[in-house]
C-alpha cells in the first residue's frame, strides 16, 4: 500500500504545472472575492469577509484536489497503468486504500498550502488551540472527496464523464456549501441544499474550529463526516474491486 | 484441430466462452499449454486473443467454460495466479510520470519481491533491455520501442512461470524485434519459462513459437506447428495459410475509447 501512495505523492510533485495552476485558482478567489465582496459583507454585518471566505476557499482546494486525484483513475485506466495494478497479488482493497490515502495526503497538503496563501493575504485565525481539529476536518474532507472521486472513477469507461463531473457534481458541491455565504437565513430550498451538501459540514468545522463562526456544533460536523468517509471508503472499494478492463 | 490433455499442462482452457452483451468475443475455446513451451496466437483484429488473454490473467471473468493457470482457477484463486505470471500488455501500461526505476521498483514492490533481491534484478533486467543509464528518466521522454523493453523487464521483474506477451512487438524496428525475441527464446531455453504470445506478424510466429492456435471470430480454427498448418491447408508459407484459414476480408476493429481519449489529450495539451 505503501508504494502506492508514493507513488500518488510523487506524481504530484513532478507535475508543476498542476500544482501553480491549482494554487491559482484558490488565490484569485480569495482577492477578487474577498476584497470584492468585503465592504459589503462588513456593511451588512458579517464581519471581515477574508476571515469568514478563507475556510470556504481552503475547502474548495480540498475539494478540487481530491476528486481529481480520485478520478485520475480514468487516466490510469485509459494508459494503461491500471491495469498493472489490477494484475498485480495485491488485494484489490489495498490498491485502492494505498491510492486514496497518497492522493488524499496530496489534497490534505494543497489544504496546507491555500492556508498559508490566505494568512499571507490577510486571514487571520482566531483560535490556534483547535489547531488539530482543522487539520483533522481537513484530512477528512479530503479522504471524503477523493473516495468519492474513486467511486465515480471506477463506474466510468472513459473521459466523458468528467466534464459532466466537474459541472453537475463539483461545482454545485462548492456553490451550494456555504463557502462564499453565512448559512444563516437563507431561503428554504437553498437551506436544503446546503443541509445535503457535505462540503457544507467541512466548512463548517473549519470555521468553528479557525474563527469560531461554527453554525452547527463541532462534534456533528466531524460525526457527518467520518460517517461519509467511511461509508464512501466502503462503496469505492466494492465499485472499485469490480472493474473489469 | 487436435485436442490435448497433457500431464504437465501449464495452461489450460476447456469450452471457455466471453460474451459481451450480444457479442460472442471467445467461442468455446479448448487448448492447453505444456511448461516451457512457446505458444502462440494468432488471429486477425477482434478475432479474440486479447479476451481470451484476459480471462487467463484474472482481468476478465469468463461467461462459461474452466480455465486452470499453473495449477490455480484464475476465476477463483486470484491472487495464486497472479503471481504465476507476467505480462506485456498490447497497450503501454507504464506511469509515464514515475522513471524508468520506479517502475521497476512498483512492481517489484506489489509483488513482494524482497529488497535486495529486487534491487539486485532491476540492475540486471535494465542491462538486459539495455536502459541502465536512463533508469533516472521519466517514462513520458522514452521511446515506444524503450517503452516496451521496459515492460518486459517488469513482466520479468518477480522470475514468473509463464510470460503473456499480447502484440509486443506492434510499432517496434526490426532490430528492436528482433532483439527482443531473441531475449524472450533466450528466456524460456535458460530459464524454462512458459511463454504465451500474440502476434500480426507471421514470421515471428514461425520463427519463435513451437505451436501456433489460429484464432478467428472467437473460435480456434486450426492448432498445429506452423508446417502442420502449412500442410493442413496445402500452402507454402505461414500467412497464406493464415489467410486460408481466416479469409482476407479486412476487419473492422472498432476505435476504442482509448484512441479518443489520446485524440482528446492531445487537443488538451496534457503534457
Amino acid at each position: 500500500m505503501y508504494i502506492l501512495w508514493l507513488r500518488q505523492i510523487k506524481r504530484y510533485s513532478r507535475s508543476r504545472s498542476r500544482i501553480v495552476g491549482s494554487l491559482g485558482q484558490p488565490l484569485l478567489f480569495l482577492v477578487a472575492l474577498g476584497f470584492g465582496f468585503g465592504p459589503v459583507f462588513e456593511k451588512a454585518g458579517g464581519g471581515n469577509y477574508v476571515q469568514f471566505l478563507a475556510p470556504g476557499i481552503i475547502a474548495m482546494s480540498i475539494l478540487f484536489t481530491a476528486m481529481f486525484s480520485g478520478v485520475e483513475i480514468i487516466w490510469d485506466r485509459q494508459f494503461g497503468f491500471l491495469k498493472e495494478t489490477l494484475v498485480a497479488p495485491v488485494p484489490r482493497l489495498h490498491i485502492m486504500i494505498g491510492r486514496t490515502l497518497g492522493s488524499a495526503t496530496v489534497a490534505f497538503l494543497q489544504g496546507i498550502v491555500v492556508f498559508l496563501i490566505a494568512m499571507v493575504v490577510g486571514f487571520r485565525p482566531d483560535q490556534w488551540a483547535l489547531l488539530p481539529v482543522t487539520l483533522l476536518t481537513m484530512f477528512l474532507l479530503a479522504l471524503l472527496f477523493t473516495a468519492f472521486g474513486t467511486a465515480l472513477a471506477s463506474l466510468m469507461e472513459d473521459f466523458h464523464g468528467f466534464q459532466l463531473i466537474m459541472n453537475f457534481l463539483v461545482m454545485p458541491l462548492f456553490f451550494l456549501s456555504g463557502a462564499l455565504f453565512p448559512l444563516e437565513d437563507l431561503p428554504p430550498l437553498l437551506d436544503v441544499l446546503t443541509r445535503i451538501d457535505p462540503l457544507t459540514y467541512g466548512i463548517d468545522a473549519l470555521r468553528g474550529s479557525l474563527i469560531g463562526m461554527g453554525h452547527y456544533p463541532l462534534v456533528l460536523d466531524m460525526g457527518i463526516l467520518t460517517l461519509l468517509v467511511v461509508a464512501l471508503m466502503i462503496t469505492g472499494s466494492w465499485l472499485f474491486s469490480r472493474i473489469e478492463v | 484441430m487436435t485436442e490435448q490433455t497433457t500431464q504437465n499442462a501449464i495452461i489450460e482452457a476447456k469450452e471457455l466462452t466471453k460474451k459481451f452483451g450480444t457479442l460472442t468475443a471467445v467461442d468455446n475455446v479448448s487448448f492447453s499449454v505444456k511448461a516451457g513451451e512457446i505458444f502462440a496466437f494468432l488471429g486477425p483484429n477482434g478475432a479474440g486473443k486479447t479476451t481470451t488473454i484476459k480471462m487467463l490473467t484474472t482481468l476478465l471473468h469468463p461467461t462459461s467454460g474452466e480455465i486452470q493457470l499453473n495449477g490455480f482457477d484464475p476465476r477463483y484463486q486470484q491472487d495464486a495466479v497472479r503471481k504465476s505470471f507476467g505480462i506485456v500488455f498490447q497497450d503501454p501500461s507504464l506511469d509515464d510520470e514515475l522513471t524508468a526505476w520506479e517502475n521497476l521498483e512498483l512492481h517489484g514492490v506489489l509483488y513482494g519481491v524482497p529488497k535486495g533481491l529486487r534491487r539486485e534484478r532491476m540492475g540486471q533486467l535494465l542491462r538486459i533491455v539495455e536502459l541502465e543509464d536512463r533508469r533516472n528518466d521519466q517514462v513520458k521522454h522514452f521511446s515506444g520501442g524503450m517503452r516496451r523493453r521496459l515492460e518486459i523487464a517488469r513482466g520479468l521483474l518477480h522470475h514468473p512461470k509463464i510470460l503473456f506477451l499480447d502484440e509486443p512487438t506492434i510499432g517496434l524496428d526490426p532490430q528492436t524485434r528482433n532483439h527482443l525475441w531473441s531475449y524472450v527464446m533466450g528466456l524460456n531455453r535458460t530459464e524454462g519459462i512458459t511463454v504465451f504470445l500474440t502476434t500480426h506478424y507471421m514470421e515471428e510466429a514461425e520463427k519463435v513459437a513451437g505451436r501456433i492456435a489460429v484464432i478467428d471470430h472467437g473460435k480456434i480454427v486450426a492448432l498445429g506447428t506452423s508446417a502442420e498448418l502449412k500442410t493442413q491447408t496445402g500452402q507454402p508459407t505461414l500467412e497464406d495459410a493464415f489467410l486460408a484459414l481466416t479469409g482476407s476480408a479486412i476487419r473492422e476493429e472498432e476505435a476504442g475509447a482509448l484512441d479518443q481519449l489520446r485524440m482528446h489529450r492531445r487537443i488538451m495539451g496534457r503534457k
